[in-house]
């Protein structure tokens, strides 16, 4: 892989946690001397090839990497344009890409001393990874996540338990996924010796987006790899949804200073942009401040924070990772969206077409996959990340198709 | 150019006392009550007055502040609101501070330069903002001070004495020490250790400390009062306003006097804190 240059756009953040106006260290006091130290931290451990030997001996006995990249040949057909590979991080150990970024923090968490893991959780995904990791290594797990979450996404929160997690329900606001973070953060504000925040996405102060993103990029640079050995060449396109935006930072990074390959970030639509019932921060958000960074932000004209909607959980978020904000006002990203009705439709395809059943968050993915293949030549090579299973989403589906159980 | 604020605390370290600072949502839980108990706070005893900008997602404060604010925001509060609100105070008062307290958002989707512009004109002394670290101060820091008003900095447990002089350094009016290591309305701080503490931040400034989040009762306030140039209480404050509201969700009649003669008693702590310990 080529080095970064001079002129990256892989050399972000700068020393202040900056891509551009984007990122920043938006906290309170107290936890600003922690996140310092995180900063540091996790400097140090970049820096020690004794932790990268760490990470990538567990990342192949128990996570099971490298996930395949796999050559959709019947979406294909049906499409009738781009050749459409799947990088199946869906195959993960816990179901999705989630695992990655998990276990890169538990074992920095561990290099640092601390003995007590938070972590905020919308559907569930993220929270199932980390009481994972955390029963792995023997770490008291505490999960924050919304009651409107918890009781949308029960088999999740019935696993979390099972691994050993305390999982504590979130009143205030919504009860959604940018409640449990304000949870979150106010716990790690009271427990600042003991605790290490281990936040899920590519948001949040410095140094987590820049933290996140790199224990999520080895999905990218195995998709370079692998595509180098079956195709020998670099693709031509990727894709992958974005809720805070991890899986799709983690894909788009190791491609970004290569201008042949066109990125796609798809956002979740809700029930239609013009309806503002959506979770699409960067199509219909403003820029603003929150959780420790400046991104764009689903917002009203008082500042205040409004909840999205979406189908998926998973994507319910009224923010978005600031090294994405970045992306999309530089241009190097196209960030397009993909509404509920559209993520049934592919979640059934693909389910019937390759006998996959996707998350609910790659079903957008998939949807405007399905949009724009068909317009492309047929050695356009395509890469989607099926970023998570959809085991988890199988009665909420239902539910939309008017299926009783 | 001597702000408010500035007078307040060489007027009260003139008399010998501490100052007693209390905290209320603006528009909480309506904007007349709200107004109400404004107006009424510098009677009841209250020497400084920090006023919250109503925010969804206060990330540092616990369930009395998160509440206030989700009524306030209910009722239809707005930062426009929030500055009518101090502009209405300011006719009948200047002389008591005021400061806004709360997140940086509002105020950045409101443009900064907007925002100052119209925080002056309103009457506002100085502003504490949470999420605003001593490494983002050109976001609203410098721009602030310029504008004339005092930005005001939280200190905390976690604050060493290696990073003190750099959260010091472009504060003004006074410093916010945050006693305990948590959300506001929490466990409550002792008082030994607060005097430790102030006496570990005089060392690298000559701002006036004052002291908040935990303290509760007329008694607590009293003893922060002796350690600290002043008591800050919030949380307590709040809960005296949501006990004004019906189960039905109405606002009780003279809800405002009855909040206003329990920070009466929290101002006689604080006023005769030590008045009492020098007998």
């Amino acid at each position: 892989m080529s080095a970064a240059k001079a002129n990256s756009l892989r050399s972000g953040p700068d020393e202040r946690g900056r891509f551009g106006i984007f990122g920043g260290r938006f906290v309170a006091e107290t936890l600003m001397p922690l996140v310092l130290d995180l900063e540091k931290a996790y400097s140090d451990a970049k820096a020690d090839p004794a932790f990268q030997a760490e990470i990538d001996f567990m990342q192949r006995d128990y996570v099971g990497r490298p996930s395949p990249l796999y050559l959709a040949e019947r979406l294909t057909e049906h499409f009738d344009g781009a050749k459409i590979y799947l990088k199946r991080d869906e195959l993960n150990h816990t179901g999705s890409h989630k695992i990655n970024n998990c276990l890169g923090q538990i074992l920095l968490a561990r290099r640092m001393g601390k003995t007590r893991i938070i972590a905020e959780t919308g559907a569930g995904q993220h929270g199932v990874a980390t009481a994972t990791v955390c029963a792995r290594f023997g770490l008291p797990c505490v999960i924050y996540m919304g009651t409107t979450d918890i009781e949308r996404q029960k088999p999740n929160v019935f696993r979390m338990k099972l691994l050993g997690a305390e999982v504590i329900p979130v009143t205030s606001g919504t009860g959604t996924l940018k409640d449990a973070m304000n949870e979150a953060l106010r716990d790690w504000v009271t427990n600042v010796e003991s605790t290490y925040y281990l936040i899920g996405t590519v948001a949040g102060p410095h140094p987590y987006p820049a933290m996140v993103r790199d224990f999520q990029s080895i999905i990218g640079q195995e998709t370079r790899q692998q595509m180098m050995e079956r195709e020998g060449r670099l693709p031509d396109s990727v894709v992958a949804c974005i809720g805070g935006g991890s899986n799709a930072m983690g894909l788009f990074h190791p491609f970004l200073d290569e201008p042949s390959v066109k990125i796609y970030g798809v956002e979740a639509a809700g029930r239609g942009l013009e309806t503002g019932e959506h979770c699409a921060s960067l199509k219909g958000g403003t820029p603003g401040v929150l959780h420790g960074n400046r991104t764009y932000l689903l917002q009203d004209d008082d500042g205040q924070i409004k909840d999205g909607h979406s189908i998926s959980a998973g994507l319910d978020y009224p923010g978005i990772g600031p090294e994405h904000a970045w992306l999309h006002e530089s241009g190097r990203a196209e960030y397009v969206s993909a509404t509920d009705r559209e993520a049934l439709d592919a979640f059934q395809l693909c389910s019937r077409l390759e006998g996959i059943i996707p998350a609910l968050e790659p079903a957008h993915a998939l949807a405007f996959v399905s949009k724009i293949a068909p317009t492309l030549p047929k050695d356009h090579l395509m890469v989607m990340n099926m970023c998570g299973r959809g085991d988890k989403d199988v009665f909420a589906v239902a539910d939309h198709l008017g299926v009783t159980l | 150019m001597t702000t408010r604020l500035e007078k307040r605390f060489a007027k009260l370290k003139a008399e010998g006392r501490a100052a007693f600072v209390t905290f209320i949502t603006a528009g909480d839980p309506d904007a007349e009550t709200s107004f109400g108990v404004l107006k009424g706070l510098p009677s009841a005893g209250a020497d400084v007055i920090e006023l919250g900008m109503p925010f969804t997602d206060p990330m540092a404060d616990g369930p009395a502040i998160q509440a206030s604010s989700q009524r306030a925001l209910r009722s239809g509060a707005t930062m426009l609101k929030t500055l009518d609100l101090v502009h209405r105070f300011r006719e009948g008062d200047n002389e008591t501070p005021i400061v806004l307290m709360g997140y940086y958002n509002p105020i950045y989707h409101m443009g900064v330069e907007t925002f100052l512009t119209r925080a002056c004109e309103a009457g506002v002394d100085g502003l504490i903002v949470v999420d605003l670290p001593p490494e983002e101060d050109d976001e609203l820091c410098v721009p602030a001070l310029k504008a004339g008003l005092n930005f005001i900095r939280l200190a905390t447990p976690t604050t060493d004495d290696k990073r003190l002089p750099a959260v010091l350094a472009n504060t003004s009016g006074f410093v916010y020490y945050v006693s305990i290591t948590g959300i506001t309305g929490s466990a409550s701080p002792e008082a030994r250790n607060v005097a430790e503490s102030v006496a570990r931040i005089k060392r690298h400034t000559s701002l006036p400390v004052a002291v908040g989040f935990g303290i509760k009762t007329p008694e607590q306030a009293a003893d922060i009062a002796r350690a600290a140039d002043g008591a800050v209480v919030g949380s307590a404050i709040v809960d005296a306003i949501a006990r004004e509201i019906d189960t039905d969700g109405a606002v009780k009649s003279g809800a405002a006097e009855r909040v206003l003669t329990f920070v009466r008693s929290l101002a006689d702590g604080v006023h005769h804190a030590r008045a009492a310990a020098a007998e």
